[in-house]
């Protein structure tokens, strides 16, 4: 039994199919990252999951709980980060974790070794005490972050939890994500694909309301047009190099970018490197830099969701 | 320790976090203090009550009660925190008497800091104490009854102004349908059994009778079930907030 089971669940608001009989699993150890463009329906899924919005048909179960029948079950075994992390804004985040942590049931010292770890985790000592209107964007976030993290939960659900955050910060929360994916099932939405690339084992990508894509990271970069491209700079003459090159074998097209770089592609989606090195060295064409790119999720994004 | 309570610390902790509960006591204090010894007389008629200070406990409940009550779940609506609430292991009813209960101890604080007045009759005279208690009792059960109201109403809207004016009209009309004026206007040509239908349905009648030393069980029933009517109501208000 997956630990997350979306079984055809469809929200409408008014007329508007915001989600429209979306269905998929997630296991233990998977990341899924949850993609799609603004009023995607990625939100209001994660709602419904986590039993914050009725689904006006399908259901959501979380280890095997029906949110519909079971909903404090459910959030039992749920952390949950709400898009924008809405928190108290008189409150401390002490006074916000400490009564996040007793409606988990922690009492005592457990209650205040887990506050610990979590504030460790997320980095909040030095606002601990600070009203949490007055903390930073990003701060706020992983006040909200850690408060998911509370109880140790099997099934995490964050709503771009990395929105608002510096760089090191961003890699800290990867991190910290990649780290505990291992016995967890985790969702995460997020519009930074990069993140994807770095955290996830899965990703789903959602457009009006509907699965458009569900597949690995990998699958995914090798859906574009770049993946597997040979990007080479010459130090010679680019006329020459470009010349010999187009008569190589495989070679399906030849593209120039940025002056000096050539972008070759291979018309059976093999990367061609040691040909086009072994080519270029029989001129005596010094090679300055030579990769081959793995493709672009952000075309692969905008492919998928803008010819719709 | 019960989820509720655990509601309830954290909504009263949330009253006192603001300058908002101190502002709300003073003001209840002054006005009351005001009422109290320059409209009600209470030197000069050299009794030793407090019905005078009494009296004024409903009228001044219709402006202030809604200003407590308002925020209970507008607020949350608005600044989108009910999302964070309503996702932890807490169950509606729990969330809503949790919060009810919050806004209720708040009052009960408020109420309780108007002692001087209770040490100051019985330092000048000898007042009837059971009375006294009765009428404190009355009260509370009243500000009890205009909360669950007011907690309807703000599950109700985002906007706590909108909150606040309804909850403040439906409260009058509440205390006023017992008011004299208005069962004189009745009993001009309603029959009798009206009239009375009429009065018992007001705060005012049941307020009276309890504050005037009786503590009756169907005045005590009135205001439980007035009390239970409304919350459940706010259980299906916000339910509702789910979408089917
Ligand atoms: N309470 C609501 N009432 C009416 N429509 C809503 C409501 N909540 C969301 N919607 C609509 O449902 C659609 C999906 O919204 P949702 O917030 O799930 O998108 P999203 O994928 O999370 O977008 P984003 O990337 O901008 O966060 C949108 O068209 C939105 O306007
Ligand atoms: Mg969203």
């Amino acid at each position: 039994m997956a630990m997350i089971e979306i079984d055809d669940l469809m929200k409408r608001f008014g007329a508007a199919v915001a989600v429209d009989h979306v269905s998929f699993n997630v296991d233990r150890g998977e990341v899924l990252g949850f993609l799609g463009p603004n009023g995607a329906g990625k939100s209001t899924t994660m709602k419904m999951i986590t039993g914050f919005l009725t689904p006006s048909s399908g259901t959501a179960r979380v280890e095997g709980f029906d949110v519909q029948t079971d909903p404090i079950e459910v959030k039992r075994r749920v952390g949950y980060l709400p898009e924008g992390a809405p928190m108290w804004s008189d409150m401390t985040p002490r006074g916000f974790l400490t009564f996040v942590a007793q409606v988990r049931g922690l009492r005592g010292a457990k209650l205040n070794e887990r506050i610990d770890i979590v504030v460790a985790q997320t980095q909040l000592d030095s606002v601990l005490e600070k009203p949490i209107e007055t903390l930073s964007k990003g701060f706020k976030r992983r006040v909200g972050l850690a408060q998911a993290l509370l109880h140790d939960p099997d099934v995490l659900i964050l709503d771009e939890p990395t929105d608002g955050l510096d760089p090191n910060q961003k890699h800290e929360v990867r991190n910290l994500i990649a780290g505990m994916a291992a016995d967890k099932a985790i969702i995460i939405s997020t519009h930074i694909l990069e993140e994807v690339d770095a955290v996830c084992t899965r990703a789903i990508i959602i457009a009006d309301g509907k699965v458009v894509a569900d597949e690995t990271p990998e699958e995914l970069l090798r859906r574009s047009q770049r993946h597997n491209a040979v990007s080479v700079r010459v130090g010679g003459e680019m006329s020459v190099a470009r010349t010999l090159l187009q008569d190589l074998d495989g070679v399906a097209s030849i593209e120039t970018v940025r002056a000096n770089w050539l972008v070759v592609q291979s018309n059976n989606g093999e990367a061609l490197v040691s040909e086009i090195g072994t080519a270029l060295r029989g001129i005596d064409m010094p090679i300055d830099e030579i990769h081959v790119e793995r493709g672009n999720l952000d075309d692969v994004f905008r492919n998928i969701t803008s010819n719709r | 320790m019960n989820n509720t309570l655990i509601v309830v610390r954290r909504e009263l902790s949330g009253y006192f976090a603001t300058p908002v509960a101190y502002v709300f006591i003073v003001v209840f204090l002054a006005l009351l203090g005001a009422m109290t010894f320059f409209v009600g007389n209470f030197f000069e008629r050299g009794l030793a009550d407090l019905g005078p200070f009494f009296q004024f406990h409903p009228w001044i409940y219709i402006l202030l009660i809604p200003a407590i009550s308002m925020r209970l779940w507008a607020e949350e609506r608005k600044s989108g925190t009910i999302e964070m609430f309503l996702t932890l292991p807490i169950s509606l009813t729990q969330a809503v008497v949790g919060k009810y209960l919050a806004a209720v101890f708040f009052t009960a604080i408020a109420l309780a800091l108007t002692f001087p007045v209770w040490i100051t009759v019985n330092i000048l005279g000898d007042p009837d104490n059971g009375v006294i208690l009765a009428g404190y009792i009355g009260s509370l059960l009243m500000a009890a009854g205009f909360l669950a109201i007011g907690s309807f109403i703000s599950a109700l809207t985002k906007n706590q102004v909108i909150a606040f004016v309804v909850t403040a009209s439906l409260c009058f009309v509440f205390i006023a349908s017992g008011a004299p004026l208005v069962l004189n206007f009745f009993s001009g040509w309603a029959p009798q059994q009206a009239v009375d239908f009429i009065a018992s349905l007001s705060f005012l009648t049941h307020f009276s009778a309890i504050s005037k030393g009786v503590v009756d069980v169907t005045d005590i029933a009135y205001f439980a079930s007035l009390i239970a009517v409304f919350l459940f109501a706010t259980a299906l208000a916000v339910a509702r907030l789910k979408g089917e």
